[in-house]
């Protein structure tokens, strides 16, 4: 008995830490269903209305901007061109420069690691004006490069990467050398495949990043066509409801890798092991 | 000029330490030569200079009429068969054996057939789908072999490759790498710390101690006729006894008893070395032992006692013979077996 009411007691908390959690957003959802005139009279809605298509297809195909010159369609192609940008190019380049560092006899590769580490103490924000001008300098303001290149240097997933390759055990690379494997071709078959579910976790993180980067896209880019998502959130003007849609459509991507590539990475993750 | 050819290799470490000194050694297309010594001796890392996989500070290496020292690894032709088999995780059992091929630029179709032909010889067609993790200790050990075994290279490497599996499949093993290797004719070297391993599996064997070959000979040679101190009490299980002793106008005393007409002119201190098997019983016999535990193995008896400043002492006796703890056993050294070593040098002087 006194099992099943502590028992209880636990599931209670949990679910009154999932109503906070999950209340808000749904409250948002069910808003944005409505019409503006109902929210304006009756504040927010807990249970649904019949606008739904309505309001998000305004939203999505609505010319926005100072300009009238950007739909939510054209930010979510924004946004999605950044976050898959950032995180490919930033697997690709920390992939990389892990592998140089544990097995290229490089001196002081320990010390060059942690120079690369240190900037993690630096944010964007610190960099940000120098970073801007050297972008006005090469001419990739309003750019999808210039959106994506700056960011993509991930000290973190450098360190990840770094610490998985120095558990790979010596012997794989002799062996494979006496199978008569290169350098390149140790990379390709032997280090990509091992780190599958490693390269699966930092896309989703480094998608994620890309995806909520604001400040950066904002100072980099000053056509509104290169506008994304997270900054439209801001610059989006219109009624509260269809603000409530946009709010509601900006969260569903990140959330759409995490569900597509989650299986992967624990498919991966239940198989090596 | 022999297959493999070793002319003065020497390793020495960037910090200093002298991993293998000068050694040179030949071996001849298709022997099967093993490394035997303690680890840390430098026989893992001989073995490694001649894969590639270690720079060789000093010397050279001949493979096939061919000089190896600058050769990639990957450019030698040998295949290396490592102590923890280092198989290809993410691979399955056939694409293990296939990937050296492939960088080889072999076609399909042949890869296919020599995959299957060495799975065959090897009896592991049935896991060719299979990733090493669902494996068994002996199925991966056979893996790792077929990946040897399927590029036909011009000389197997084994690092240690027994000594991950339990005492029953090792022995298994063993006889299987022996017949395979005869079948096969491949020249191999065995590195390994296990004297029974050494003994059973060798054409010759190489003792090693320190990054120097103390001595290279058939393994009966080296029974017979150990040439150090080292070598003496390496080879032979259980290990050979050694009775600190002195020598003078050819006669031989320690522990109490004297050997006439030794056939030396050595003189000095020296150590005497015995091997338990080389002891009879008799009447009168030179060396009283005291018996303090008797350990019987079936078909040997292993007699442990104390002589007068020994302890330890062994005699292997047959098995149907009783003997009981704390009686007195007189012995005798069966047709003058017994080893004498220079006390400083450990060098052999009969």
């Amino acid at each position: 008995m006194t099992r099943f009411i502590t028992s209880s007691f636990s599931h209670l908390i949990l679910l009154i830490g999932i109503l906070i959690m999950v209340v808000p957003v749904w409250m948002i959802f069910a808003s944005s269903t409505h019409t503006s005139s109902m929210i304006n009279m009756n504040g927010l809605q807990i249970f649904l209305g019949d606008s739904f298509y309505e309001n998000y297809l305004r939203v999505l195909l609505y010319q926005g901007g100072f300009f009238k010159e950007i739909t939510a369609l054209k930010m979510f192609f924004n946004s999605f061109i950044m976050a898959t940008g950032v995180a490919i190019l930033s697997v690709v380049t920390s992939l990389m420069a892990a592998y140089a560092l544990v097995y290229y006899r490089i001196k002081h590769a320990t010390l060059l690691f942690w120079i690369i580490f240190i900037t993690i103490l630096v944010p964007l924000e610190l960099r940000i004006f120098p970073t801007y001008s050297v972008m006005a300098e090469l001419n990739l303001v309003n750019s999808y490069f210039g959106l994506i290149v700056p960011i993509s240097a991930s000290a973190i997933a450098t360190l990840f990467f770094r610490q998985f390759y120095k558990t790979v055990p010596d012997e794989l690379l002799e062996s494979a050398k006496l199978d008569g494997a290169n350098t390149w071709r140790f990379f390709v078959d032997f280090l990509i495949p091992l780190s599958k579910t490693m390269i699966v976790a930092m896309l989703i993180f480094m998608f994620v990043f890309g995806y909520n980067q604001y400040l950066w896209p904002l100072l980099v880019t000053t056509s509104e066509q290169y506008w994304t998502v997270v900054m439209g959130l801001k610059m989006m003007s219109g009624s509260i409801v269809h603000r409530f849609a946009f709010v509601m459509m900006s969260m569903v991507p990140p959330i759409l890798i995490i569900i597509v590539l989650q299986k992967h990475f624990i498919k991966g993750v239940f198989q090596d092991k | 000029m022999s297959f493999l050819d070793l002319k003065n290799v020497t390793k020495i470490y960037p910090n200093g330490t002298k991993a293998v000194h000068e050694t040179s050694l030949s071996i001849d297309e298709g022997e099967f030569m093993v490394f035997v010594g303690p680890s840390g001796c430098g026989k893992s890392t001989l073995l490694r200079m001649v894969a590639g996989l270690e720079d060789i500070t000093e010397g050279d290496i001949n493979l096939d009429g061919k000089l190896m020292n600058e050769v990639d690894p990957s450019e030698r032709d040998v295949a290396m068969v490592f102590q923890n088999y280092a198989l290809y995780p993410h691979m399955n059992v056939y694409n293990n054996l296939a990937y050296g091929l492939k960088n080889r630029g072999i076609d399909k179709e042949t890869i296919e057939q020599k995959v299957n032909d060495a799975a065959k010889l090897l009896q592991i067609s049935d896991y060719l789908q299979r990733k090493p993790s669902m494996l068994s200790g002996g199925q991966r050990q056979r893996v790792a072999m077929g990946r040897a075994i399927v590029r036909n290279p011009k000389i197997f490497l084994f690092d240690e490759p027994l000594s991950n599996l339990d005492a029953k499949l090792r022995i298994q093993m063993r006889l299987e790498i022996k017949k395979l290797q005869q079948k096969v004719g491949v020249t191999s070297i065995f590195v390994t710390h296990d004297q029974v391993e050494a003994m059973t599996l060798a054409d010759r064997l190489a003792v090693i101690n320190n990054g120097i070959i103390e001595q290279l000979g058939t393994p009966i040679e080296i029974y017979d006729n150990p040439k150090s101190l080292f070598v003496a009490g390496f080879i032979g299980s259980p290990q050979m006894n050694f009775l600190d002793g002195n020598l003078k106008n050819k006669t031989l005393s320690a522990e109490g008893f004297e050997i006439k007409d030794v056939n030396t002119e050595h003189e000095g201190e020296v150590t005497l070395g015995i091997r338990p098997e080389h002891l009879v019983q008799s009447e009168n016999g030179l060396i009283n032992l005291k018996v303090d535990l008797v350990e019987q193995l079936g078909s040997d008896n292993l007699v442990y006692g104390q002589l007068k400043n020994i302890k330890d002492f062994c005699y292997r006796c047959p098995g149907n013979q009783t003997i009981e703890k704390g009686s007195n056993l007189s012995l005798n050294i069966e047709n003058k077996k017994y080893y004498i070593f220079d006390k400083s040098t450990g060098k052999r002087v009969n």
